[in-house]
């Protein structure tokens, strides 16, 4: 073995060393560059040892770990309320992360849906305050297509600096994030500031007309066929368009398509417009369907999970269904931590945690143990 | 004191903890890997300060501490990077999204409760004779001093010593640098980790010289803001001084136009230095755009041994 192996502890163990006869361990590590595919136990794989690392700091704060998770179990999907709510929660994680993951696809890491959410919530919210008395369909229509406008102008606003200007696309839709809420702010405390609203910060309430329609008599709303919907399109448009082929070969080999005479810089200019513009019926839905009226915390870091949503699925369609939901459920069990005196943080810390826990499972899997000769 | 002495002194208190995560993230980068977990780490940093603080009422001891957390987090981020090639990218989203929620579930307990006391500062009274001098370096607290020491430290370390030559050697060409000798994966091990606790720091002394008790999401983007300012500073740490400084000066002008009584909403005063982040970004993409920018050549790219590229 070479000094310069010997002296590194990680490249000792993890290099493939050239094989010399007479070696002192039987065993070694090899890279295998070429297994991209990861398997598909790897997200759950992540999921429970990522409960196992916060389950240290529950148990190190002095609360028992099983009861916790317990309780966060049952408030998402034990009851029937718990259930809607999980839903609920999911119908703007599978928008923004769908959103997400058509970015994902050419590398345009956008990191920007949670403010993209924000401004198609207050373009929707300047519908009802601008024209009020709309009849319900147009009414809803106006909001809809306001929103998708709004969010996809502020993806666009990432994507002209990244291709015309060279600028790193994760800065700028992060300061667009601030921006966006800092906007937020402004117009629930200032100009659309409810008047009959006892100066609590907030746009006065939707009338029905405005108000996405439920399903029965829980808070699940129409929002969900949105999703499912796009979802549909998203899968079809991916595996059978030219443009979904473009996209994946993009996404294999940017400079293979480059060759291939593919516009990149449309393409991402097109993909972030379709980012932004789902996260910003995301925005359109929550304020329509669930909370009728623009307040602040609209958004309780949607966009953020969303990037683990979709990365977590793999950018698969069926997988964005499945994580949303379980994602959802950890947002919603957060909550009903907070009856036992926990902070609902504790659903974000399991949150990064699960991430970690998935790049790195990607990763070690590629490493493979060998029998030195 | 004049309105711009004043504004120097709060854009050096407000800019400090800007300079040092801008620091801590060059020294990431120039080892050639991307740290985009600053926020996190700021957030980490800055938690456990004022938890070991209250509890302890030790200063030094909340520093070190807060040092050893950011680089363990430091450490996870190089075994990602370096050691299993993970996506930086998505390693340092993970190191801010984690960093957030376990600050936040961390900090529950001594949310809004004072600090014992502020960062030491260092007495320079034969300077206070001297009209603006005197009012903005007589009293400035051992971390900005520390920090300006650490700007030309680092300036001497990557430009004129050999370690800093193995530096750059290792964030623009890891192969060359290994048949060179120089150790690639110890090198990028030692510097992540470095960072991550200069990175830590930042937190703390936002906590110490510039926001007084802990609140959920204290650092408000500024990590963010510094994985900017590594970019215009062109991964120097001289240039690192003055955008950082540059920084904290838009961000308490801010302030001081609203205390003057400006007609124009806080809330649009408070969205500057992230609008001016992405316009200062767009001017520096438009001039360099024939030129090399600086970056190390192989930010972002694992080495892998033996590979062909």
């Amino acid at each position: 073995m070479s000094p310069k192996n010997g002296s590194n502890a990680a490249a000792a163990v993890l290099e493939p060393a050239p094989a010399k006869p007479g070696k002192r361990f039987p065993l070694r590590l090899e890279y295998d560059s070429s297994r991209t595919r990861s398997p598909w136990w790897s997200p759950i794989l992540s999921v429970i040892l990522a409960l196992l690392l916060c389950a240290i700091f529950i148990a190190a704060n002095g609360m028992s770990p099983v009861t916790v998770y317990e309780k966060m179990f049952k408030g998402a999907f034990g009851t029937s309320y718990g259930f809607t709510e999980t839903m609920v929660k999911a119908i703007p994680l599978l928008l923004c992360g769908l959103g997400i993951a058509v970015a994902y696809r050419i590398s345009v890491w956008n990191i920007g849906a949670e403010g993209q959410l924000t401004v198609g919530a207050m373009a929707a919210t300047a519908v009802t305050i601008y024209f009020p008395d709309l009849p319900s369909f147009w009414s809803i229509t106006l909001m809809l297509v306001f929103g998708v406008m709004a969010g996809a102008l502020w993806g666009l606003m990432t994507a002209i600096p990244r291709t015309h200007f060279g600028v790193n696309e994760l800065i700028t839709s992060l300061m667009l994030n601030y921006v966006a809420l800092l906007a937020l702010d402004y117009v629930v405390f200032g100009p659309w500031k409810d008047p009959k609203g006892f100066n609590f910060p907030g746009s006065p309430m939707f009338t029905a007309a405005q108000s996405l329609p439920v399903l029965g008599t829980t808070r699940l709303h129409i929002g969900l066929i949105f999703g499912l919907v796009a979802v549909v399109i998203y899968y079809l448009m991916v595996k059978f368009t030219r443009w979904g082929y473009e996209l994946r070969l993009i996404g294999a080999n940017p400079t293979a398509a480059r060759y291939a005479g593919i516009h990149i810089k449309r393409h991402i200019i097109i993909v972030m417009l379709i980012s932004g513009g789902l996260a910003g019926i995301a925005g359109m839905a929550e304020v329509s369907g669930v909370t009728h009226k623009l307040m602040q915390g609209i958004s309780p870091g949607y966009g953020y999970t969303a990037i683990i949503v979709a990365w977590l699925a793999k950018l698969n369609p069926l997988g964005l269904i499945i994580t949303s939901v379980l994602f959802g459920g950890l947002i919603v069990g957060g909550y009903s931590v907070q009856t036992i005196g926990l902070p609902s943080s504790i659903s974000e810390m399991l949150q990064g945690s699960i991430l970690f826990f998935l790049i790195a499972g990607d990763m070690i899997h590629r490493f493979r143990v060998r029998r030195s000769v | 004191m004049d309105f711009t002495t004043q504004l120097l002194i709060a854009a050096i208190s407000a800019g400090t903890p800007l300079l040092l995560a801008t620091l801590g993230g060059i020294l990431n980068e120039r080892a050639g890997i991307i740290q985009l977990g600053a926020e996190g780490l700021m957030l980490m940093g800055a938690v456990t300060t004022c938890i070991v603080y209250i509890r302890s009422g030790n200063l030094l001891l909340a520093l070190l501490t807060a040092i050893a957390v950011t680089a363990v987090l430091g450490m996870v981020h190089s075994f990602l990077c370096v050691t299993l090639r993970a996506n930086q990218t998505m390693s340092g989203l993970a190191m801010t999204l984690f960093g957030s929620g376990l600050s936040a579930y961390l900090g529950k307990s001594i949310s809004g409760l004072p600090l014992p006391g502020t960062s030491p500062k260092l007495n320079l009274s034969w300077l206070n004779g001297i009209p603006v001098i005197g009012d903005i370096f007589g009293r400035m607290d051992y971390l900005t001093w520390f920090s300006l020491l650490l700007v030309l430290v680092l300036h001497l370390l990557i430009h004129h010593t050999s370690w800093g030559l193995h530096l750059r050697a290792v964030g623009d060409s890891p192969a060359t640098a290994d048949v060179m000798g120089i150790r690639v994966q110890l090198i990028r091990y030692s510097y992540v980790t470095a960072g991550a606790a200069l990175i830590g720091l930042a937190g703390a002394d936002m906590v110490l010289a510039y926001a007084p008790t802990w609140n959920e999401g204290l650092t408000a983007g500024r990590g963010w803001i510094a994985v900017g300012l590594v970019i215009f500073a062109r991964w120097n740490p001289l240039r690192a001084l003055f955008c950082a400084y540059f920084f904290g000066a838009l961000d308490s002008l801010g302030f001081r136009i609203q205390l003057l009584g400006s007609v124009v909403p806080s809330y649009f005063l408070k969205m500057i230095p992230y609008i001016v982040t992405i316009l200062v970004l767009m001017y520096l993409g438009y001039r360099n755009r024939n030129k090399p920018s600086g970056t190390p050549e192989s930010l972002g790219t694992p080495y892998v041994r033996e590979q062909r590229f």
